[in-house]
């Protein structure tokens, strides 16, 4: 496109489309300190450094804003207590009294991902929820977890959620395989959203982006609407990094609900 | 796309697993305490200002009550003295009146008597100076001292005509 509107010369043009990177480009892990243990790779990266930010930012903003302690809560005192009481009442609504004991993990889930998805709007940042791997091993982590929490709570009779009481014995041949692919697609539901949404967002973003700055070298009134276009997606962006953060969380609770008191 | 690189898979597994254990363990061991003490703080100061409330409120109400009381029983007694005292000075008010009528009864009739006993003398003097004077003018008239007893008698005829 650029091409065909023509810049004054056609080397410049190239080199526009050069500067313009690949819109996957921003998922690529860079090694920051090369790492390896037993033939392992466990390199600190951009995703990890990334990671640690998301735990430093979570952790001063939950400690810090609560140093006074408060009576009448301050600002930043209020979004802590905020989001204490946002999913404590998740947890309470969705599993019960039987679901404090998780209360730290299913916090700690909701902040790791809420911080990993917003401050991969940050440009320049790394979304690390934008990696499959990272969002299936959480999904995992909560799937055989809430397994291992059901056959501990229910023994063997936690297999009856693969088929309700009082159905028809000849059902089963139906409903069991149907329960067990609906149990066992969990993690990869859980895992898939996640990673689906947030890298989908950010290609949209970054291809958006390019599409500004190649017009912008062009002609200034048209590029005005592709950036318009660019500030609405980055607002909803906003919008799907906290709502995806609260439906991996708010599922992990039905899931939890699920094997504490089997459908 | 960077995303299937299984290359990548290791580290960020790894990182991940610390990452989200220190997160962990900075949540549960010291961040949601904090908040969570915080809250619980704040919820016990509600509700100890709430029973405190609620007890002042109480307190409040049984001073009402009280005072409504003391007003309802001092309005009954001011209303006791009220009618004993009006009772009172309605009853020296009748006695003074009955004295004073009594009084005032006596006084007629004393002036009564004593203006019956000033007309009498009146009226006997009336006839001695009618006597008189009818005597002098007959005598004057005729020359000579009338008749005792007819001029009595004349006298009396006409007093009596006079109706007095």
């Amino acid at each position: 496109m650029a091409r065909l509107n023509g810049g004054p010369s056609g080397r410049k043009t190239i080199e526009r489309e050069a500067s313009v990177a690949s819109p996957v480009e921003q998922f690529v892990i860079k090694p920051i300190i090369p790492l390896h243990v037993g033939g392992v790779d466990i390199s600190f990266t951009n995703s990890a450094l990334w990671m640690v930010a998301a735990v430093i930012g979570a952790t001063m903003l939950l400690t810090l804003s609560v140093r006074s302690r408060a009576l009448v809560p301050g600002r930043w005192q209020s979004v802590a207590e905020i989001l204490y009481e946002f999913i404590a009442n998740m947890l309470r609504d969705n599993v019960g009294a039987e679901g404090r004991p998780y209360f730290p993990f299913i916090f700690t889930l909701f902040m790791f991902v809420l911080f990993g998805n917003v401050m991969g709007m940050m440009p320049g940042s790394f979304t690390f929820t934008s990696h499959v791997i990272v969002t299936f091993a959480m999904a995992a982590v909560v799937f055989v977890g809430v397994t291992i929490i059901g056959f501990a709570r229910h023994g063997l009779h936690f297999l009856r959620m693969f088929f309700p009481e009082g159905a028809p014995l000849l059902t089963a041949v139906i409903l069991v395989p149907i329960e067990m692919i609906s149990y066992f697609s969990r993690p990869f539901s859980l895992a898939v959203r996640l990673f689906a949404n947030m890298t989908v967002g950010h290609i949209i973003l970054k291809v958006m982006g390019g599409f500004v700055v190649s017009l912008l070298g062009l002609y200034v009134v048209p590029a005005i609407l592709p950036f318009a276009f660019l500030t609405g997606v980055t607002v909803l962006e906003f919008g799907i990094a906290f709502l995806q953060a609260y439906v991996f969380t708010i599922l992990s609770c039905i899931y939890l609900h699920d094997a504490i008191h089997m459908h | 796309m960077p995303q299937f690189d299984p290359a990548f898979f290791a580290p960020q597994l790894f990182w991940l697993l610390v990452t989200f254990v220190t997160l962990y363990a900075l949540m549960a061991l010291v961040a949601l305490p904090k908040i969570g003490a915080v809250l619980d703080e704040r919820q016990r100061k509600i509700d100890d200002n709430l029973a405190k409330a609620t007890a002042l409120k109480a307190e409040a109400e049984a001073a009402v009550a009280a005072y409504e009381k003391a007003l309802a029983e001092s309005r009954s007694h001011a209303h006791r003295v009220i009618k004993e005292a009006s009772d009172r000075v309605a009853q020296q008010a009748e006695e003074r009146n009955r004295e004073i009528s009594a009084h005032l009864a006596a006084q007629i009739k004393a002036g009564e008597s004593r203006i019956a006993v000033a007309k009498t003398a009146a009226l006997a003097n009336v006839r001695q100076v009618a006597d008189e004077v009818a005597g002098a003018t007959v005598a004057r008239l005729i020359g000579a001292a009338p008749d005792r007893a007819r001029l009595d008698a004349a006298i009396a005829v006409a007093l009596k005509e006079q109706g007095s």
